[in-house]
Parts: C-alpha cells; sequence; structure tokens
C-alpha cells in the first residue's frame, strides 16, 4: 500500500457522471428515421432518387469538410452534415439533376451553417436554406414534379402536384387520402408518404431526441386553422411537405426556441404561416418557407420565453419583505450559507 | 392511513443507480492510529480550537468549539494525544482552516454526555443545546447545524417534517443502510424533532429502488404506533434528495426564490442527522462517527462506520484497496461530490461517500441547443445560457435574466448534455464573477 500512499489523484470539477448520449448519437438516431421515408422514396420513384441521396449526403460533408479547414477548425464527422445532406434530398423533386443536388447541398452547409459558425450557431435549418435557394435560382427545375413510377427503373411521368393549382382530383376523395398516407403521389423525394414519416417521427419520439409538443401543435394548428377556413382539414395535414417538415425540420434544436412554451409559439406560428401560404400566397407550398420565417423569429421568442425559477418572487413583493429587516438579517445570513440545502 | 403509498415524480434526470453496497451490513471501520480534524466539518464559521498541542483527549470530548451562530463543535473521535495543530484547505469554502491532529492511544476511551432518559419533560432548550453540543449537523451532505435547523425563527411555524431517505446519488447506500439498521432509533430520534418544532405531521420520503428499506420503516412504524407518520414512496429520479426539490414534489410547495423550506412551514431532515439526533438524546454521545459509503473501483465496496478524520487510505485499505487504474477520488457522490487528490484526505462530517472511479475525458462541443438542461432543471433554470453568457461576459445578465443565484449545482444539466459541457463550472464562474463584483460595490 506504500506506492499508493502517494499517489495523487486527478481532480476534475462534477458531476463526474454524464449520460451516453452524444451529439453524433443524436445525430445517428435522425438518420435512422429518416431512412424509412428515404426508403419509401426509392420504392415509390425509382433508383434515381438513391443517387440524389448520395449526391447530397457527400456534397454536404465535403462541403462540410473544406469549410473547417478554410475557418482553420478541426473536423469532427458528429453526423449532422449528413442529416442536412439527406434532408435536403428528401425535399427535392424526384428528378432534380444531380448537379442541383450539389449546389443546393454546398449552399445549406457553406452559407447557412459554417458562415454562422457551424452546428449550434446556425439561425436557419440548413435545409431548407438550400431549398429556398434552389427554388428561387431554378424555379422550373424545382417544381417539376413526377408520378410514382411503375418499376424501380421505368419511366416517370411529370405531374402537378396535389397541392398545385393545376391539380385535378380523379377517383373519390378515401382514394386521395390514403394515396397521400401510403405516399402514392407525386410530390418531393421524401415527403409523400405520411405513414413511413410517423414511423420515423415516432421512433424519434420515443427515443426523447424531439420533443413531442412540436409536430401536435403545427399539424394541429394546420387542422384548425384549415377546417376553420372551410377546406379539407384531412387533405391539407397529409398533402405536401407538412409531415416531414413537422417530425424532422421544425425539430431542428439548432433554429427553435429553447423552452417549451417557445416550441409551442413556434410550433402554432409555422402552421398559420403555412396554411396562408399554402391559400393566399403565389406558392402552392409553404412548409419550407413557414419554418425559415418562424427560424428568424427564434430569438425574440426565447427573448419572451424565459423561464421563471422555482419558487420565483415578483420583484415588486421583495420590496415590500425589506421592511421587516430585524428578523430578516439573521435569516439572510443563513441564505448565504445555505446555498443547496440538506440533502 | 400509517402505510399510505404515494408515487410522486419530480423533475430531474433519471441516472444509473450502481448501488452495489446496498446489500452490504454496516461494519466498525479500524479506528485509526492518527486522526486529523479540520475546525470547518459544517456550513458557516469554523470551530475554534480549545485544545494545545500535547493535551490529553478522549473519544468524544470538545476540541472545537462552535465560532458563531451558524457553527458546529468539533469533538475528538479518538482517545490520546494532541500532537499538532495544522492548517489546512477547507474544501467547502476554499480557505486555510486549523486542523488538529490526534495520535490514537488505541483504546478509545470515551467521554460520555448525560444521557437524557425522560427527554419529554425537558424544555425545548436543553434538548437543543443537547443537540449543538453534540455537534450535530444534516449528514446528507450539506452540513447544515441540526440545532439552527430546528430552531426556526420567532414567526416561523412548522407544519409539517420530511424525513429525507431519498439518496437520489447513485452508488451511495449509507441512509439505506442506516434506516435498515437503525430504523427505530430514527423514529425515536424522529419524536424529539416532533417535540422540538411541535409538529405532528410528518413524511418520510423513501426512494421506489429500496422497497426494504420502506417495509423496514413500516414495521418500525407499526411498533412505535406514531400516527402522524407516513411513509411516501418517492419515484426514484435524481436530485429528489435535495431539499427544495424534494418539498416541491412532496407537498407541491414551493420554496420562494432565495429562501429555505421553513419559509413553507417545512423542515427537511435527513435519516442520519435524526439517528445522529437520537445518539446524543438517549446515549449521550457526540456526533464523533458516521456511516461511509465506499464504493466504485475498490475490492469490496462497504458501508463503514468510520471516525471522522480517519484518512481515506484507511477506509480504501480496509476494502480489498483499489482495483484497475483508477485516477480520481470523490468525497461525495459522483453527481455532487468533490475530488480529491490526496488518499490522505481524512473524512469529515458530510463525507457520505468515497467514490473511487476512473476520470472521464470528455471533450466540449458547440452547444446544440437540445434544451436536455432546461428540460431536467429541478429549479426550472435555463442553463444553456448561463454558457452563452459566460462566453461573452455577460455576467449580470446570467443572474438579472436567468437567476443563476438560484443554481443549486446539483448536475442534472450536465449530466444530460449531449455536447458534454461543463455546465456547472460555467455557473461556478458566473457566481464567483458576481461576487466579485458585489464586493467591488
Amino acid at each position: 500500500m506504500n506506492e499508493e500512499d502517494n499517489k495523487k489523484f486527478i481532480v476534475s470539477p462534477g458531476p463526474h457522471l454524464t449520460t451516453d448520449k452524444s451529439i453524433s448519437k443524436i445525430m445517428y438516431m435522425v438518420i435512422i428515421a429518416l431512412l424509412f421515408p428515404a426508403a419509401g422514396a426509392v420504392y415509390f420513384f425509382g433508383i434515381y432518387v438513391i443517387f440524389v441521396i448520395i449526391v447530397g449526403i457527400l456534397t454536404a460533408v465535403i462541403t462540410e469538410y473544406v469549410a473547417k479547414k478554410l475557418r482553420k477548425r478541426e473536423f469532427y464527422m458528429d453526423g449532422s452534415a449528413i442529416v442536412t445532406g439527406l434532408l435536403l434530398a428528401l425535399i427535392l423533386p424526384p428528378r432534380i439533376p444531380l448537379w442541383v443536388v450539389v449546389i443546393g447541398a454546398a449552399v445549406s452547409i457553406a452559407i447557412a451553417k459554417e458562415a454562422f459558425g457551424g452546428l449550434g450557431y446556425n439561425i436557419f435549418n440548413p435545409a431548407l436554406v438550400g431549398r429556398a435557394f434552389l427554388t428561387t435560382c431554378f424555379a422550373g427545375l424545382m417544381t417539376q414534379y413526377v408520378l410514382p413510377v411503375e418499376s424501380l427503373t421505368g419511366d416517370a411521368v411529370t405531374s402537378p402536384t396535389v397541392l398545385s393549382e393545376g391539380y385535378v382530383m380523379t377517383g373519390n376523395i378515401t382514394e386521395l387520402y390514403q394515396s397521400l398516407f401510403f405516399g402514392n403521389v407525386g410530390g418531393s423525394i421524401g415527403e409523400t408518404s405520411a405513414l413511413l414519416i410517423l414511423i420515423g417521427g415516432i421512433l424519434l419520439i420515443a427515443t426523447k431526441i424531439i420533443n413531442w409538443k412540436i409536430p401536435l401543435f403545427y399539424i394541429g394548428t394546420v387542422f384548425v386553422f384549415t377546417f376553420a377556413l372551410g377546406e379539407d382539414p384531412i387533405f391539407h395535414v397529409l398533402a405536401g411537405g407538412l409531415m416531414l417538415g413537422a417530425f424532422f425540420m421544425a425539430t431542428d434544436y439548432v433554429t427553435i426556441p429553447l423552452t417549451n412554451n417557445g416550441k409551442i409559439v413556434f410550433a402554432i406560428g409555422c402552421g398559420l404561416l403555412t396554411v396562408c401560404i399554402r391559400l393566399y400566397a403565389g406558392m402552392p407550398e409553404g412548409v419550407a418557407f413557414s419554418i425559415l420565417l418562424m427560424n428568424a423569429f427564434t430569438p425574440l421568442i426565447d427573448r419572451y420565453s424565459i423561464l421563471k425559477p422555482l419558487g420565483y418572487i415578483k420583484p415588486e413583493k421583495s420590496k415590500k419583505k425589506e421592511s421587516k429587516k430585524g428578523e430578516e438579517e439573521q435569516k439572510a445570513e443563513e441564505k448565504k450559507t445555505v446555498k443547496e440545502g440538506d440533502k | 392511513m400509517m402505510l399510505d403509498l404515494l408515487l410522486k415524480s419530480a423533475k430531474g434526470v433519471k441516472v444509473p443507480e450502481r448501488k452495489f453496497s446496498e446489500k452490504k451490513a454496516i461494519e466498525n471501520a479500524p479506528i485509526p492510529k492518527e486522526v486529523v480534524l479540520p475546525m470547518g466539518q459544517h456550513l458557516g464559521a469554523p470551530a475554534k480550537p480549545v485544545v494545545n498541542k500535547g493535551d490529553s483527549v478522549k473519544t468524544g470530548q470538545i476540541i472545537g468549539e462552535a465560532g458563531g451562530f451558524i457553527s458546529a463543535n468539533i469533538h475528538s473521535t479518538v482517545s490520546g494525544e494532541v500532537k499538532k495543530i495544522v492548517q489546512l484547505i477547507n474544501v467547502i469554502t476554499s480557505q486555510p482552516m486549523d486542523a488538529i491532529v490526534i495520535e490514537s492511544d488505541g483504546e478509545d476511551k470515551w467521554t460520555v454526555m448525560k444521557k437524557i432518559k425522560d427527554w419529554e419533560l425537558k424544555s425545548n432548550e436543553e434538548l437543543l443545546a443537547r443537540i449543538k453540543d453534540a455537534g450535530i449537523v444534516g449528514l446528507g451532505g450539506a452540513t447544515f447545524p441540526t440545532n439552527v435547523k430546528l430552531s426556526p425563527p420567532p414567526g416561523k411555524s412548522i407544519d409539517t417534517i420530511i424525513l429525507n431517505g431519498c439518496e437520489c446519488e447513485p452508488y451511495i447506500t449509507s441512509d439505506h443502510r442506516v434506516m435498515l439498521e437503525y430504523g427505530d432509533k430514527i423514529l425515536e430520534g424522529l419524536q424529539v424533532m416532533m417535540k422540538l418544532l411541535s409538529c405532528e405531521n410528518v413524511f418520510i420520503a423513501i426512494e421506489d429502488n429500496k422497497p426494504d428499506a420502506i417495509e423496514k420503516m413500516r414495521g418500525f412504524l407499526t411498533e412505535e404506533g406514531l400516527d402522524g407518520v407516513k411513509i411516501v414512496e418517492m419515484k426514484s429520479k435524481y436530485p429528489l434528495g435535495a431539499e427544495k426539490t424534494l418539498t416541491k414534489t412532496l407537498l407541491k410547495r414551493e420554496v420562494p426564490m432565495g429562501g429555505l423550506p421553513l419559509d413553507v412551514g417545512v423542515v427537511v431532515q435527513n435519516v442520519s442527522t435524526v439517528k445522529a439526533i437520537y445518539d446524543a438524546i438517549f446515549e449521550g454521545k457526540a456526533l464523533v462517527e458516521r456511516v461511509v459509503t465506499v464504493a466504485g473501483w475498490v475490492k469490496d465496496p462497504k458501508n463503514l462506520i468510520a471516525r471522522f478524520g480517519t484518512p481515506a487510505k484507511d477506509l480504501i485499505s480496509y476494502c480489498g484497496g483499489i482495483v484497475g487504474d483508477a485516477n480520481e477520488m470523490i468525497f461525495g457522490g459522483p453527481m455532487m461530490g468533490l475530488s480529491q487528490y490526496d488518499l490522505s484526505t481524512p473524512v469529515i462530517k458530510g463525507t457520505n461517500c468515497i467514490l473511487m472511479k476512473k476520470a472521464e475525458v470528455t471533450d466540449e462541443k458547440n452547444c446544440i441547443r437540445c434544451s436536455a438542461c432546461i428540460d431536467v432543471c429541478p429549479m426550472d433554470l435555463m442553463p444553456t445560457m448561463y454558457v452563452q453568457l459566460v462566453k461573452k461576459k455577460r455576467y449580470e445578465d446570467c443572474a438579472r435574466d436567468y437567476f443563476v443565484d438560484n443554481c443549486v449545482e446539483c448536475g442534472a444539466c450536465a449530466y444530460s448534455c449531449p455536447a458534454k459541457i461543463p455546465i456547472v463550472q460555467y455557473i461556478k464562474i458566473a457566481k464567483n464573477e458576481l461576487r466579485k463584483m458585489k464586493v467591488k460595490k
């Protein structure tokens, strides 16, 4: 024991335990959840979407690597670039040329993320910025949607999405709901199947990675608001990118408010804006822009949703207390010494 | 309704329990050859030494007298001779303080105070004086002088006592074993407390990970026949054992900011402290020893009754020594305990556990605003904001907008952070800078 007697130990700050959860574990869990809609996309729109997804991910990761080197920062493979590249791919039209994907993913990472300081500092959801950029630059390409293909390598038939003005409904409404739910409709790569997105979303809620309040309030607001305006609420909930946006993009930690109340305000705001853009603005779909707009409001929402601590006393009340000074003084001394209480 | 079973859940974090020593009966650790007794083993002013070099002392004899209203007596924990008085750094306040080194004569001759048998007839002052004489402080870790806690200032009436047997920190099993083995003594000590506070309404809060303790305490309760006492099974969560969290979870009463549970009519007392009250009143024994869990990377984790001043190495070698390449020694639990660098660091009144472990090297990343820290904070604070504000040196905003003073530094935030940010460190920096600013003003 003599040798050990003189052994000096490391002194480190508490807590001396930390959770197994890490940023990369969270990111890889999100990727697993996104694989459900991604797999569905391959089934609906053919082999080509695999290339879109791979190009999206590779460009995102390479751009992040280059950007980190240019900024003289260390590059971590934390999976966040993969999430951005994958998400971007899932919100592009199924027959998008690959060079457009490269531009979109590069913009997502280089401008929306790294230029702001990297993961944690970006104000806007990178994938959505990429899509917004492509929508403004390549409006024609970004609105060329196709119907689901007959076979994985089969030719695709262009068709407007269900939300477009040019769309003409055939068949009855239940059939439409069914195709929207299972994903057998035209639309962006990963947004068509509500079912597969729900599976991925519930997986993330069950593993406590995303907060269930956001998709609930987002989708709920769209449902209630469209119903109030005399539209078909079920159609609006299932159509377009709402499901994907509500579960995977309005829940992006970095760009949404911190507190539960703030998150609810954010989700309701997204819902209202989505419906407004869909019904009254020039674009058929508004999920991407509504989330981006609400991202801009995040600092403001954070500012007005600061939590009140346990046992909060309003400042006016504490002034009154000062009048009873005598006995309070002794207690004040106690307060100073007792910071954490008896455990 | 004595056998009330209530499951109540707190805000906090689920931590791994790792209470491997919960089945190990309490053992007496050998009395050390030499004890080092710091004068600051409690919250408040350090005690003043009242013995000199060369004096011969007995076990239980006062060697340091309380140095103020919030302070506690220190007793010799062995019989023998005062070898020297040295200067040590107080781990609680980081200030230098005196420590008395006593060489044991190996005979352990006691000086015992008069046993108070007819305590029901004694005045509160007399009983409180005994608790003060015995040097009793909160043994849950915060070490607040018990006689002060049990004499609420005039105008504050106590309507509820909570006996805290939660023990929410991982690894520690000392309170658990005390409840199992000294449950009857706890209930007798409790009756003294009930008289002192003239309060009949008592909850004994025990986490649901200790079903045997709950069962045992119920049995003792039936024997004693105390009507106002209810045992409450709490859903285990960290930091449930912190008194403000416990008051909130159990009674739905919020302790006002900067206040104490007595502001809402509650006294929370750790079960081991109540056992010490029993020893002082009924046995006339001063507080010279406590149950310490020796856990982690030691060969045979144990619950030991250790005299204060016993060097950690004695207890560790009694447990078979260190195994593996443990390189960190923590006094207290892994969540709030303090690392000690030296194996000869003595056990003091607040040392409920000595934990050997391998230090985790973590790599701090950027905050990704996942809000895990906010979701687990038992005080409803926003820990991540302190990190951002401290990085920008905006300390005043930490206090003004985000109430940093309310933080109890339980570490639930840092535990749950996926970016591995040492949030508590940032909070300590903020508090420290704010203190400096206050002094300047």
